[in-house]
């Protein structure tokens, strides 16, 4: 029998960051199933393929830098961030865009900064970022749903595996007209002459109460995070930051329901990566804040930045820069919001610090 | 202040005081006209003329010029220096002036020309001066064109694209398309990519200058010959 020297702390708590990884992996199945549904096999392959990259390349920098490599492949956040980066994509990303995307959050996000928990930003949304800027075509070219044909019968969704596959691993032989449309977030920000109603009966992009399917995805992101919060993997104070700061903004600013409406608020929760942001991006517990009170704060700054940038910005979605600004942000709402320790009357915060 | 060689003035300046890579020195130009070797080539030279120029003149009169009003002599002298340079590419490649737009006039504002005036001009005899000027400005141009190439090939996939511009017409064939049918980067040619190369670069100096470090002492410690302890049992791998 071999006996195991080891020291303490012998307690095993649930707060390993693996279990955490595996959660937080474990919460997205929702989004990924209703993902396939509207959008066919394109989230799988690039979550497979992204994942591929990933471990691949956190391996090759671990060895360059000469960490053990199966131990910090093993806590699982290279996974985390290559699924987040894929679900973020679109579906049909061509596949040199994934591996742009996947390459640049895992090297240049995270191992250049020294690894997890050293990244003063979120790496999948830096690599989102830098695709989005480098390649806009690819990466505004979202695919129809699930169930177009009946409402507008020249373009086909892709549902078979060896239609995405192709899609995606030969992009030179697809065009890209025939099988992508424009999101929900860009119809309403190109529009210009339309009242609401009057685009809703003209675009069928739009569902019952948001984008269609895009509704049902963002639902799904929803039912993951509250799992996450109802196992405590982390606490509300991010995504209800984050979400309440786009309501109340998209509330603010609604405009009405004419031609110059900025949307409802209930499409702006329901759009884009409103919910895979709350719930997955803002939570990251490395480049946001700390405190509890920091990262309600963290959360609506991000929620405030997304409004400002869907409505009033050169994009139609924003999450990845508004998380990335924030990121920047989060060392000095930490300065100032920093709680009260035991023993103390009061918090040392912001110049009333003396360290 | 001991006086330096001259081949020790020309290490400095190209690799071991590299204004771009070690001061960190005239970032502006650097950053902002390093998308493409044209580019980076055109405004090398025109860094490279204006530097040489300046140190010239300020060593010249180094001792005519009281300390007091030392400053503005440079800044005037530099600029009517980059005046000529601004003219003569206005005259012979005009086009290049024009898509170098402002950092040409911007020279006069490149910390590394009044950094040397001040630093090293304005102490040193002629000829170190001289020296000095266009050895920091080789290296500067150096940087600067190996972080157009590296920005061209990378967002462009192309190299020495539109050096007729600045070489005349017998330079049109030079491009050389290295990736045929290749999607242009944007995030490389807009200045973010230029902060990424530039980091790149440094980092890769650093890891030279490391290993070249390492080895030095490697031979300066060599362990004595012969062995100390006597070893009676087992192999000796």
């Amino acid at each position: 029998m071999a006996l195991v020297r080891m020291t303490s702390p012998h307690a095993k708590g649930n707060n390993h960051t693996q279990t955490i990884m595996l959660w937080v992996l474990g919460a997205t199945l929702p989004g990924i199933l209703a993902m396939t549904w509207f959008f066919g096999f394109g989230t799988l392959i690039n979550i497979c393929f992204a994942s591929l990259v990933a471990l691949a390349v956190e391996s090759l920098i671990l060895w360059i830098r000469k960490r053990p490599i199966s131990f910090y492949l093993r806590d699982g956040s290279a996974l985390v961030t290559a699924w987040l980066l894929a679900l973020a994509l679109p579906p049909y990303a061509p596949w040199w865009l994934t591996l742009v995307a996947t390459a640049f959050a895992i090297v240049f996000g995270k191992q250049l900064y020294g690894g997890l928990g050293q990244n003063p930003f979120n790496p999948a949304m830096l690599g989102y970022a830098v695709v989005l800027i480098s390649f806009p075509v690819e990466m505004t070219s979202w695919p129809a749903w699930r169930g177009i044909e009946a409402l507008m019968p020249n373009v086909q969704a892709t549902l078979g595996l060896f239609e995405g596959l192709s899609r995606i691993f030969l992009p030179a032989t697809q065009a890209i007209d025939g099988w992508t449309l424009a999101t929900p977030l860009d119809v309403v920000k190109t529009n210009a002459s339309l009242t609401m109603t009057e685009l809703q009966a003209s675009k069928p992009v739009f569902g019952s109460f948001a984008g269609h399917g895009w509704e049902w995805i963002s639902l799904a992101y929803l039912a993951g995070g509250i799992a996450l919060l109802y196992k405590r993997i982390y606490t509300w104070h991010a995504p209800v930051g984050m979400l309440g700061a786009l309501a109340i903004m998209s509330l603010l600013f609604w405009n009405g329901s004419g031609s110059g409406s900025n949307g409802s608020p209930l499409f702006h929760l329901l759009s884009g990566a409103s919910m895979l942001g709350a719930f997955f991006i803002v939570t990251d517990p490395v480049s946001g804040a700390t405190s509890k009170q920091g990262r309600l704060i963290f959360g609506a700054g991000v929620g405030i930045l997304v409004y400002c940038i869907r409505a009033w910005g050169g994009y139609p979605d924003a999450v990845a820069f508004a998380v990335l600004l924030m990121n920047l942000a989060a060392p000095t709402i930490d300065y100032y919001s920093t709680p009260r320790t035991y023993g103390h009357r009061k918090a040392k915060r912001g110049m009333g610090k003396t360290d | 202040m001991a006086t330096k060689t001259l081949s020790q003035i020309t290490a400095d300046g190209l690799w071991h005081n590299n204004p771009g890579l070690v001061q960190l020195l005239g970032l502006c130009p650097l950053l902002g006209v390093s998308s493409s070797v044209v580019n980076a080539l055109g405004l090398g030279i025109a860094t490279m003329l204006v530097l040489t120029g300046s140190n010239l003149a300020v060593s010249l009169i180094r001792s005519a010029v009281t300390d007091a009003v030392r400053l503005p002599t440079f800044v005037m002298i530099i600029a009517a220096l980059t005046t000529c340079i601004e003219l003569l590419m206005q005259a012979f490649t005009y086009e290049l002036y024009q898509i170098l737009g402002i950092f040409i006039p911007l020279i006069v504002t490149n910390c590394v020309i009044l950094g040397r005036a001040d630093a090293f001009a304005s102490k040193n005899a002629v000829l170190p001066a001289v020296v000095d000027g266009f050895m920091m400005s080789l290296g500067f141009g150096l940087v600067l064109v190996v972080l157009g190439g590296l920005r061209e090939l990378i967002g462009h996939g192309t190299l020495f694209a539109g050096m007729d511009l600045l070489l005349g017409p017998m330079a049109e064939s030079w491009k050389i398309v290295v990736f045929p049918n290749y999607k242009d980067v944007l995030f490389v040619i807009l200045p973010p990519g230029a902060f990424l190369f530039m980091g790149l670069l440094i980092a890769l100096k650093n890891v030279i200058d490391a290993k070249v470090k390492q080895r030095a002492e490697a031979r300066l410690t060599r362990p004595a010959a012969g062995s100390k302890r006597v070893r009676v049992t087992g192999t000796i791998s």
